[in-house]
Formats: structure tokens, C-alpha cells, sequence
């Protein structure tokens, strides 16, 4: 399996992810720069990491989605290479118009950094094949822009399709309907605010995160 | 010619920025003022044969998010 990592200027959970792959799948990741024109061959999985890309300049993760890479990423995407985005990576993935809606200022306009509980909402797709329905996790956040918009006739689609993967149990920063990560119309690729990769072993304080990465990295073997 | 793009969030998105301006002016004891919400300015010096076209692409492909804002072109007098 061959997964890859997407680094922009400002990110800064590429490595956490590198490091989750990794201990997930048994083999190092493809680390990959934005300025790239095209992706390595092959690629079984591609995540977008957290950070401030291009410093969140214009609007979180608008200048990430018009870099070079991401129109290999957007053709990969297309093409059903399942891929991940993550806080930053969710905004970009919506910017590239890969996921629908937009991530704003939270509500209480303050940076928040703690781990919530979310609601697994849907336990049959990729990426969340290894939870239960309705279980109860505890992930990390780590955002200023996540408070998620989208046209009501958008969030009745998104739940009517079961492409709600996760909600706030208790929502922390102003998402529509309570919504923390959202999957694309054919199921391979998930936008999501908090951190799995922050929460894949004990010594993190928590290792609800680790079944994502096996769900999808498990899907592929 | 020299373009203002101006950019604002479109009605019934919630803008907490704005709202927290809003609060700050009553705190300064400014009165009647209903709602505040905030935008942004884009200033554009552009080549003067620039179609509209163009700058209507360059909105929608990246100076705006037309899922939550609007936007308005303004050519500005030289």
C-alpha cells in the first residue's frame, strides 16, 4: 500500500500524519510538496494534514486549493483514490470544491484547542468502517475556522445520503447541524475538523482516532 | 484601471465577527446601530483592456467563496 502525505507552506500536522500512516499501514508515507505538479504513481490514499497553508491568507485553505498539486489531487480524487483532509485539509477539500460547503469563524470567535466528544454517525463507509454506529468518541480539535456552512438543502442531502460521518456531541464552534466531518458523494474522500492522527495511541491520551486509519488503511490491503 | 472587489458575507450567514463588533460599539455606548457585518476589500490594478468576464472568473474561481459570500465589482475612476 502507498499512501501520501501533502505538505503546504504553514502546515503543520504533516508530520503527525506521516507518523500515523505509518504506524498504521507498516510502511513510510510519500511525502509530497504543494508545489508538485503531479503525484507519485500508484497512490493507494492521500491526506491533506491540519495547519494555517499560506498562512490562511484570503480564506482558510483558498490558496492551498489553486496550488499545483491539487489538480492531481483533484483528478486522483475524481478518479476514487480515497483521500482524507483534515482541519486544514477539510478547508481545503472544500475550497477545491471536492466537499461541499464552507468552514467559518467559530461561533465564539476564539481559537479552541481540546479534545470533544463526537457522535460516529456513519459506521459503513472507508473511513469509518471500524466504528460503531452512534458510538461515542473522543478526538482532538485544534481550529479557528470550523464552524461548518452549508444551505440547508445541502445538509439535508449530506444526511439524507448517510455522508455525515461525524458530529460534535456537543457542538463546540457553531457547526450547521452539528457537523464535524463530511464525506464526498461517491464515499472516498472525508473532510473533517478534528484530529485523528492526534489521538492514535495511549501516550496521546486517547486512541479513538486509530480506527479511522485502520477503517481505511484496512480497506485496502 | 484600478478595480475594488468588494466581498461580503451573503445574508442569513451568520457573521460572529460582526456580531462582536456589534456588541464592542453598544459597549462604547454608540446607539441605533441594528447590525454590523464585516467584508473585505480587494484592490485590483489590472490591465485596462481587462474584460468583465475576467474579473467576474477571478471572483468566483478564487477572490470569493460564493457558497458563503457575495461579491461586487467596482471599476474605480482614474
Amino acid at each position: 500500500m502507498k499512501t501520501a502525505v501533502v505538505t503546504f507552506p504553514g502546515s503543520n500536522c504533516d508530520r503527525d500524519m506521516w507518523t500515523a500512516l505509518r504506524d498504521v499501514s507498516g510502511r513510510e508515507p510519500v511525502k509530497v510538496w504543494h508545489g508538485d505538479a503531479d503525484l507519485p504513481d500508484d497512490l493507494d490514499f492521500i491526506a491533506l494534514p491540519g495547519g494555517f497553508s499560506y498562512g490562511d491568507y484570503l480564506r482558510s485553505g483558498a490558496m492551498a486549493a489553486n496550488s499545483p498539486i491539487m489538480r492531481s489531487i483533484v483528478t486522483a480524487a475524481n478518479r476514487g483514490v480515497p483521500v482524507l483532509g483534515v482541519c486544514n485539509g477539510f478547508q481545503v477539500l472544500t475550497e477545491a470544491g471536492l466537499l461541499p460547503g464552507a468552514l467559518m469563524r467559530n461561533a465564539g470567535q476564539t481559537f479552541i484547542c481540546r479534545t470533544v466528544p463526537l457522535t460516529v454517525e456513519n459506521s459503513q463507509s472507508l473511513f469509518t468502517a471500524r466504528y460503531e454506529a452512534g458510538e461515542e468518541i473522543r478526538i482532538p480539535v485544534a481550529h479557528h475556522d470550523g464552524n461548518y456552512f452549508a444551505e440547508d438543502e445541502v445538509l439535508d442531502r449530506l444526511e439524507g445520503e448517510g455522508r455525515v460521518a461525524f458530529r460534535y456531541a456537543e457542538n463546540c464552534n457553531g457547526s450547521r447541524r452539528d457537523i464535524a466531518g463530511i464525506i464526498n458523494a461517491s464515499g472516498n474522500v472525508l473532510g473533517m475538523m478534528p484530529h485523528p492522527e492526534r489521538a492514535i495511541e495511549d501516550d496521546h491520551g486517547g486512541s479513538d482516532g486509530r480506527r479511522l486509519f485502520e477503517s481505511i488503511l484496512g480497506e485496502l490491503v | 484601471m484600478k478595480i475594488r472587489i468588494h466581498v461580503s458575507l451573503k445574508p442569513g450567514v451568520l457573521d460572529p465577527q460582526g456580531r462582536a463588533v456589534h456588541h464592542a460599539l453598544e459597549g462604547l455606548g454608540f446607539a441605533g446601530v441594528d447590525d454590523v457585518r464585516i467584508g473585505r476589500l480587494i484592490e485590483l490594478d489590472v490591465a485596462d483592456d481587462t474584460s468583465d468576464a475576467a474579473l467576474t472568473d477571478m471572483c468566483e474561481k478564487l477572490l470569493a467563496n460564493t457558497v458563503i459570500e457575495n461579491y461586487r465589482i467596482e471599476k474605480v475612476a482614474a
